[in-house]
């Protein structure tokens, strides 16, 4: 029976985990109207139906260009910051630190509001642009953090090789830098595409005509409850799983070996 | 390709550490040279100021006769084989040797030729196309030494290559070194903090305390007849025996000495353990007396002994004895020591 328990106790936590996500997924199939049991049957109709449908295809669009490019500029940003603190010495360098930092602290509302202020009093009309500064804003902390963490002594004598072999700043960068950090780079690309994906109020805040799909999901919510709600929320979830996957099998799997 | 080197009058201060002291060196082209000193004596400050990794605070530094205090790494004849090796673990070991070469401009094709020519100076012809994190220490550190010598530098600065290995290889690798050394025919400058190392491998010792060069000479002359009280005790074990000036020569506790003093006052008579001899002196020789056998301990090519002299018991004196018949703890000698053995230095404030 103690032998047991630890085992209980993993499959309780996994189900409270899962178990909602896995409704969702299945719901997702439902042959019928409402996304709620009895299950009357399985069928692709609803993936068919979202599928065939302009807008939820428009904002599944907008959402991966808006992760992809607000996750590169990101790292781009994250890295250089991350650089410059790691490989020289600057005036207040705890400070900058901490405020590069501070942001993962603030709540997304906020952070949010204050663009869109910022964004109203700039003149700057909403677009998928505002909604791709935001998530800049809030996954450059997390690339600053993660990339400043894997700068360690042993790089910077490598790259000291490097400019003593008569490599220019930008080759040692470019051919000694990024090359040995590309685990720690790409993680960080990672991690803010799928925070990006999933983001919803900076987006709702953000975006006016081209919405998001976090945001265009809202919309459906408000017409009430339906199974092509939970095929978009199932697609949504995919795409977070095998941004995961890529991720471990392209950096972690190869920092293992 | 190799150069002289010149330092001149050199200082540098850390904020408030003076940390190189009037350093003044001249190094001949093709010579190897090891900076020999304790942790923080300096001298991998002053290698990095010789590979332009830090700009010293006064003082010039010339390499085959050019100034080259404020030039950078890059622009350097020189190149630096780092403690760590700093191989670049995303590059096979061809591209590694080659990137100094790459950064010069040379064609692929060229290049990787050259690469494979330096692997097999180091014995890794087999193993261009692997990754440093699958080779050894000794291997990694070989590399390194390929890449650094790639460049066909005139000056190759090696800062404690040898550190992170095994007694048994460093030896090993200490032999190859050398012999390299002597192939490429370029000038060595090497760090350590290992006296046997700096022996085996250096025509020239520089040795090193807090900022100051101590003393600068061949590995024998620096181990028979140290400059300093501290470049003879860094050099290896040392009897310390007190002494001082009297009116009409020198009085150790085993009798007047027929020296010249470097001070008048007191004084630090020297002697190396292996220079302490049984029997009694002859003429030119100092007698030190009977001495009781403390303990023994066998060594294979010696039998290192603590004896206490009947002339000073307040004194413990270290003799490396012949291994074959050694005396019993408790047993009596005659001890003698050769007048050429002795050193004298005015005693330590």
């Amino acid at each position: 029976m103690m032998r047991l328990l630890p085992w209980l106790y993993l499959a309780a936590m996994f189900t409270f985990i899962y178990l909602p996500v896995g409704v969702l997924v299945l719901f997702s199939f439902q042959d019928g109207g409402l996304p709620v049991p009895p299950v009357e049957g399985l069928s692709l109709r609803w993936y068919a139906d979202i599928l065939t449908d302009r807008r939820l295809v428009d904002a599944l669009t907008n959402s991966l260009i808006v992760a992809i490019s607000s996750g590169a500029v990101a790292v781009v940003l994250g890295f250089c910051a991350a650089y410059a603190l790691a490989r020289h010495v600057l005036p207040g360098a705890a400070l900058l630190r901490g405020l590069l930092i501070a942001p993962l602290t603030v709540s997304y509302l906020i952070v949010g509001l204050g663009l869109l202020m910022v964004m109203n009093r700039l003149g700057i009309g909403l677009s998928l642009w505002t909604a791709g500064i935001g998530h800049v804003v809030i996954n450059l902390p997390i690339c600053f953090a993660i990339i400043y963490a894997s700068m360690g002594a042993q790089h910077k004598n490598a790259e000291r090789a490097a400019r003593d072999l008569g490599a220019n700043e930008a080759q040692v960068v470019l051919l000694v830098t990024v090359p040995m950090l590309a685990p720690a780079i790409l993680a960080a690309f990672f991690l803010s595409v799928t925070l990006s994906w999933d983001e919803f109020i900076i987006a709702f805040l953000l975006t006016r005509f081209d919405v998001t799909l976090p945001v265009e999901i809202w919309n459906l919510l408000r017409s009430g409850l339906s199974p092509r709600l939970n095929a978009v929320g199932s697609i949504v979830f995919l795409v977070s799983v095998t941004t995961v996957l890529v991720l471990e099998l392209l950096v972690f799997r190869r920092r293992r070996s | 390709m190799t150069a002289t080197v010149t330092v001149e009058a050199l200082d540098h201060w850390f904020g408030e550490l003076h940390a190189l002291k009037d350093i003044v060196l001249e190094i001949e082209a093709g010579e190897y040279v090891t900076l020999l000193g304790p942790s923080g004596c300096g001298k991998t400050t002053l290698l990095s100021i010789l590979g332009g990794f830090l700009d010293p605070s006064r003082g010039r530094v010339l390499i085959g006769g050019r100034d080259m205090t404020h030039v950078p790494p890059a622009k350097r004849p020189t190149t630096t084989m780092f403690q760590d090796y700093a191989l670049f673990p995303h590059m096979s070991l061809r591209d590694n040797v080659a990137f100094g070469l790459r950064m010069g401009g040379m064609a692929r094709r060229a290049r990787h030729a050259r690469a494979d020519e330096m692997l097999d100076l180091v014995g890794l012809a087999a193993d261009g196309s692997r990754r440093p994190h699958e080779l050894s220490g000794g291997q990694r550190q070989r590399v390194a030494l390929a890449r650094a010598l790639a460049v066909q530098p005139e000056v190759l600065l090696l800062d404690e290559p040898l550190g992170a290995l095994d007694l048994k290889l460093r030896r090993s690798m200490q032999d190859e070194l050398k012999a390299i050394q002597r192939r490429v025919g370029t000038t060595f400058v090497h760090v350590t903090h290992d006296q046997e190392e700096a022996m085996a491998i250096a025509d020239r010792i520089v040795v090193m305390n807090a900022g100051r060069i101590e003393d600068a000479g061949s590995p024998s002359r620096i181990y028979r007849r140290p400059a300093t009280l501290f470049a003879a005790g860094f050099m290896g074990e040392m009897n310390r025996i007190p002494a001082r000036t009297t009116g009409d020569g020198i009085e150790t506790p085993f009798g007047p000495l027929a020296m010249a003093a470097p001070v008048t006052g007191d004084l630090v008579l020297c002697l190396r353990p292996e220079a302490i001899l049984q029997g009694e002196g002859t003429a030119g020789t100092l007698d030190m007396g009977r001495a009781e056998v403390l303990d023994v301990a066998f060594f294979g090519t010696h039998c290192r002994a603590h004896l206490r002299p009947e002339a000073a018991p307040d004194l413990v004196l270290v003799a490396h004895l012949p291994p074959a018949d050694p005396p019993e703890a408790g047993k009596h000698l005659t001890l003698s020591a050769q007048a050429k053995d002795l050193t004298l230095y005015p005693k330590e404030a």
